[in-house]
């Protein structure tokens, strides 16, 4: 048997068995799982490092879910951002920390009475909102076992169509003009920028 | 287009042994010539990396007090599954080993796990010199990370899609004259390079592990963790390398061989460049490198998205 012919080998026609949205049902429910549980545990260490990751391992699951919901593009923006967020996260709730050192051990809750009350007013009105909300049917085919195929993608724009709309050119005219203001802003705060060494007015002697 | 195909799970081993294999062609070739500018015979540093790994079987892990285990396991262990996930969405010729509909931005958001495991690295060892180097990964990731994104949004631009295996056959296509895009998208190109430079941590635009932090995340590494992270790194500048090879050097395509030997031999050609220029280059610190990278490489890297902007919407 060449290379060529084993590399080649079909693999079995996974769009042929039906019991493949159910194994994306139980995937979908135990990354669930798997972000509560992680989520949950971000207040049971005793490390801002292990916390901070903890909630990165819960996006990440998040993320996950979503890409197992069809929305391949988001659900990998999710984990990209999640994981780049909680790397500098990490560094503030290191830095920010100072009064209750968090290069030590220390407690992750504060509060516990009014935070019991929030998270469970918050989760009631949440699962209320999933169980009442007429949600709507599916406009393109379920992508299943198509390989191939663009549909992720089809899911993906009817899903940025349905959320932006009419608003979807103010947004996209929107987004280069924040990306300018952060690019502004660093090069503005920069310690060894051209502000920093010869004033506001760029006339002042070197210092 | 999309004419790869996605081969089973299994022959992800085959892709570990051609990324070891790489890895260590990578580390002997740095070793070859650190040996030679320090006028030793080049072979004996060509063995280095035999010799290290060797060494590193056999050391006895090294622990120090009210280390953070777990994250450190975390760490050593994302080193070595990084690459792989890297190089899955690469084509080796016709064969992928996850023919990924957003194949681009799985990737980009693999280099990003490398700030997580640098930084937990860094953690890990609850020591002085480690922290910094994770620390100063992260300052320096603030400088390339953007940049290196926007480039890699112009192929993925030009080629209209986001599969790694379209990206590659639009470079052959009547559409790309068959022309890579490296040709017309030089500077996306080098700041592409010079984001495999950061995010492999070694060499000067990688301070993590530099001798100015005393090794920094590597500082307390001992025995098997360190020759992961040490394999790792290797990996990921070779994970770089064939990540260029379908976006930016025309994937398989090429005269005479077959369409996954050129892959192998335009990802080896890149990272042994990619070792040379490093040796070139002066160590810059974080602090400077994100001046460079926010006034130079990011502005550059707009510029590019825009130019290539302009011809996908002339050419439609």
């Amino acid at each position: 048997m060449t290379l060529q012919s084993l590399l080649e080998t079909p693999l079995p026609d996974l769009s042929v068995l039906p019991s493949l949205s159910v194994l994306r049902g139980v995937a979908v429910t135990a990354l669930g799982v798997v972000a509560v549980v992680t989520g949950a545990l971000v207040f049971r260490v005793d490390s801002m490092a292990r916390a901070t990751y903890l909630l990165a391992a819960s996006f990440v699951a998040v993320g996950a879910a979503v890409v197992a919901l069809h929305l391949d593009y988001v659900g990998v923006v999710v984990v990209l951002m999640m994981l780049m967020e909680m790397a500098v996260m990490g560094v503030f709730m290191v830095m920010l920390m100072g009064m209750n050192p968090a290069l030590m051990p220390m407690s992750m809750v504060h509060s516990n009475r009014r935070a019991l009350v929030a998270a469970g007013a918050s989760f009631v009105v949440l699962t209320v909102g999933i169980l009442l909300v007429e949600w709507p049917t599916r406009a393109t085919a379920a992508p299943d076992g198509s390989a191939g195929s663009t549909e992720g993608g089809a899911t993906t724009y009817s899903l940025g169509d349905a959320l932006m709309g009419d608003h979807m050119l103010v947004m996209m005219v929107v987004s280069p003009v924040m990306l300018a203001t952060i690019v502004a802003g660093v090069v503005l705060a920069q310690a060894s920028g051209r502000y920093e060494r010869l004033g506001d007015d760029l006339k002042g002697a070197r210092r | 287009m999309g004419d790869v195909v996605q081969v089973a799970a299994p022959w992800v081993l085959l892709a570990a042994v051609l990324l070891g294999v790489a890895a260590l062609g990578v580390t002997a070739l740095d070793g070859a010539l650190a040996a030679r500018a320090a006028g030793r015979p080049a072979s004996v540093g060509a063995q280095h990396p035999l010799v290290e790994t060797a060494r590193l079987l056999r050391q006895r892990r090294r622990t120090t007090v009210a280390a953070d285990t777990l994250l450190r396991h975390v760490a050593v262990g994302g080193f070595a599954v990084a690459p792989l996930l890297m190089v899955a969405v690469v084509p080796l010729g016709e064969w992928v080993l996850a023919d990924a509909s957003v194949g681009v931005v799985w990737f980009n958001a693999v280099d990003v796990l490398v700030w997580v495991l640098v930084w937990l690295a860094g953690w890990g060892p609850n020591a002085a010199w480690s922290l910094t180097g994770g620390y100063r990964f992260l300052a320096q990731a603030m400088a390339y990370e953007l940049p290196l994104m926007f480039s890699l949004t112009a192929p993925a631009l030009a080629a209209g899609s986001l599969r790694v295996g379209d990206v590659a056959a639009a470079q052959s296509g009547a559409a790309g004259a068959g022309l890579p895009y490296v040709v017309w998208m030089p500077v996306a190109f080098v700041v592409y390079c010079t984001g495999v430079l950061a995010f492999s941590v070694r060499g000067p635009l990688s301070p993590a592990g530099g001798p100015a932090t005393s090794g920094g995340v590597l500082a307390e590494l001992s025995g098997v963790d360190r020759l992961l992270v040490l394999a790792g790194r290797a990996g990921l500048l070779v994970a770089g390398a064939a990540f260029a090879v379908p976006l930016f050097l025309g994937g398989g395509s090429g005269p005479l061989l077959p369409g996954w030997l050129w892959v192998l031999v335009k990802t080896a050609l890149l990272a042994a460049a990619l070792v040379v220029v490093r040796r070139k280059l002066p160590d810059v610190r974080p602090d400077r490198f994100l001046a460079l990278g926010w006034s130079v490489l990011l502005p550059a890297a707009l510029l590019q998205l825009l130019l290539v902007s302009v011809v996908v919407v002339v050419r439609s």
